[in-house]
């Protein structure tokens, strides 16, 4: 407590130099709230936008899918049967259908996956239903890079060949009912979706599928010749990414909270090189030398607590701001592979909080503390006579 | 050890390393204090006076020697021991008064406290007296920086007294101060003296401190030159 007392007023009595301190170490605490806040945000957002949007409770694959390969998309499917027929009629898991395909943009060639799913699903948010209009020609939705890619607006007719199961080329033309806005581009880039029964009949794989996209009320169990991926496998890809960026931060926050360390940790040593004659006193009035390192310690430590008062005081209306009207993403962001929308809603938790303050508070207690080592090494007698050494 | 002695020095020396030698502060000292002497440690510049008050404060360590600090050798004591010694039986006042600037008059002093387990209530008192004593009442709330000198070493007295030591080593406590107030202050030391029976051991050069002292310990080249007790009015009286 007299520690306490002592450091704060010895603080404060050093004015200045105290407040340029206090200020960095704030910085550091808002920048490493604000930029953690923001990752967790966006991972949270990532990760539900891809459930919601593409990949539901799971997914079912066919042995020989692989998302990477688009080759692999001519041996990937099976008949929907039995069991899953029965599961996709109780509309616990529905049917997709891949096939690769070219279209002809402003008269360029592009290769393009199309796909079909059943207009009706409820599972994912893709609006489907817009492929009930009734059209002569084939009803397609995309989202909005494939159009801007391609510059198609709705209603646009384009025209689209592909293989069918014997690879011979067909060709015809879709009509873009509706153009949707979604932040997961692996449903949006290079795609168009048609509904699933053109797509069989058009391919002549009627009645079969790539994968099965599960709803929450699916259960796991066998279901031959499909493979169930969860949802933790199926999002891997986005924790991956979110954890390399958290390595990247990590470097920021380091980088950041290490001028403001730096900072505290010369005081210190200009603190204990100064006020010998304070040192020698305190050891002659009856205070041991661990006493007095600690009330050095305990002074240089108070940096953090005022940095993270000063800290809370600007820091909060800024990030309650961000936290409601969002944080705006640049458009080049959105090549970075996971799913990223316009604004970024920063997520600060309890948890996150409480560790910055910890990891501000413990740091700076150690660089307060190494510096005051010396006073261990002082002779009491030297102290006193404030001799400069 | 008779209870009445509060410090025995037996055959003390001090040896600084200099260089790639060493340099004799002290050799051959052995003294005896009393409770309640009022004593001072006379001698030119150098003769070893701070060196003998740091020993026997426990600040410093003798190189060969005896020297027992109210019944304590201090050859055995840890720093831990030195410091607990230090807290509840020694009272230093230094020629710079050594107040802690950021505390005001009332918290320099309740800091010799502090480091004892007294209830704030008991603190209060025990400083509130201490403050009457060096009859600086008024000034409880100042800050070091707003007094005077005499002030200041009057403050660093009150200190020194408030947790009331068996012991007060004073080095110097008059040099920076005029006339008046080195007067005032070693009266008032004196009064405390007699009153709370504490024991004072000054280092001086100053004649108007010399002429309040009991006894005059003439320190030279790091031995005691001469040792006698002063048959003041009051010491008179006493016998
Ligand atoms: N840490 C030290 N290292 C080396 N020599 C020292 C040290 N401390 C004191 N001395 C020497 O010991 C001798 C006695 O010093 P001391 O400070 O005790 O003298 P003093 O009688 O108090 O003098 P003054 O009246 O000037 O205060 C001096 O010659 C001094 O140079
Ligand atoms: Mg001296």
């Amino acid at each position: 407590m007299l520690a306490f007392k002592l450091a704060f007023r010895n603080l404060l009595g050093a004015g200045l130099r105290t407040w340029l301190n206090v200020t960095v170490l704030s910085i550091a605490f808002v920048v490493i709230v604000f930029y953690s806040g923001m990752l967790d945000g966006w991972n949270r957002q990532a990760l539900t936008d891809t459930k919601n949007w593409e990949v539901g409770f799971g997914q079912l694959w066919h042995p020989n899918y692989d998302p990477f390969d688009p080759f692999c998309l001519q041996d990937a499917h099976a008949p929907i049967t039995g069991k899953t027929k029965a599961l996709a009629e109780l509309g616990q898991i529905t049917p997709i259908l891949i096939t690769q395909a070219t279209i002809y943009p402003q008269g360029r060639m592009q290769n393009i996956f199309l796909k079909g799913i059943d207009p009706n699903q409820k599972i994912i948010q893709l609006p489907t239903s817009e492929l009930n209009n009734k059209t002569d020609e084939v009803p397609a939705i995309i989202g909005k890079r494939m159009a801007e890619e391609a510059k198609i607006k709705q209603g646009d007719r384009l025209l689209v060949r592909w293989r069918d199961k014997n690879g011979t080329f067909d060709t015809r033309e879709v009509k873009i009912v509706s153009v949707f806005n979604c932040n997961v581009q692996s449903v949006d880039n290079k795609q168009i979706w048609i509904p699933l029964k053109t797509l069989q009949q058009i391919t002549g794989l009627e009645n079969e599928a790539t994968l099965f996209i599960a709803g929450s009320a699916f259960k796991n169990q066998t279901l031959t010749p499909w493979q169930f991926k969860e949802l933790k496998y199926l999002l891997r890809e986005i924790d991956e990414i979110i954890q390399t960026k958290k390595v990247g931060a990590g470097v920021i926050y380091g980088l950041l909270l290490s001028i403001a360390l730096l900072a505290i940790f010369d005081t210190q040593v200009l603190s204990v090189f100064r006020r010998q004659k304070e040192i020698g006193t305190y050891i002659a009035l009856g205070m041991t030398r661990a006493q007095v390192v600690a009330i050095f310690t305990i002074e240089g430590s108070a940096h953090s607590l005022l940095a993270i008062l000063l800290g809370t005081l600007w820091g909060s209306p800024l990030l309650w701001h961000l936290q409601n009207s969002g944080i705006p993403m640049p458009k080049s962001v959105d090549s970075m592979g996971v799913s990223i929308s316009e604004n970024i809603f920063p997520v600060y938790s309890m948890g996150l909080i409480l560790s910055t303050v910890l990891l501000v508070i413990i740091s700076a207690t150690i660089v307060s503390y190494f510096p005051t080592r010396k006073i261990t090494k002082l002779r009491p007698t030297d102290a006193l006579k404030g001799k400069i050494q | 050890m008779d209870d009445s002695v509060i410090i025995k020095i037996e055959r003390l020396a001090k040896r600084f390393p200099v260089g790639t030698g060493e340099f004799t502060a002290l050799h051959n000292i052995s003294l005896t204090f009393q409770k309640g002497e009022f004593t001072g440690l006379v001698g030119p510049s150098g003769s070893g006076k701070t060196t003998l008050l740091n020993i026997i404060g426990t600040l410093d360590y003798p190189s060969e020697g005896e020297v027992e600090v109210v019944g304590r050798s201090v050859k055995g004591l840890t720093h831990k021991q030195a410091a607990y010694l230090r807290n509840y039986n020694i009272g230093f006042i230094f020629q710079t008064y050594n107040l802690l600037q950021v505390y005001t008059v009332f918290e320099n002093i309740e800091f010799a406290l502090l480091l004892q387990n007294h209830t704030a209530a008991q603190r209060k008192k025990a400083v509130m007296e201490a403050l009457d004593w060096v009859g600086l009442t008024d000034k409880f709330n100042s800050k070091p920086s707003q007094l005077s000198g005499g002030e200041c070493q009057r403050v660093a007295i009150a200190r020194a007294m408030v947790k009331r030591p068996l012991l007060v080593l004073a080095d110097e406590p008059s040099a920076n101060l005029d006339a008046k107030n080195s007067h005032n202050i070693v009266q008032m030391m004196k009064r405390l003296n007699k009153e709370l029976n504490t024991t004072f051991i000054f280092a001086t050069h100053d004649e108007k401190v010399m002429h309040y002292l009991d006894r005059i310990i003439t320190l030279r080249d790091g031995a005691v030159d001469e040792d006698r007790l002063i048959l003041t009015r009051e010491n008179q009286l006493l016998c």
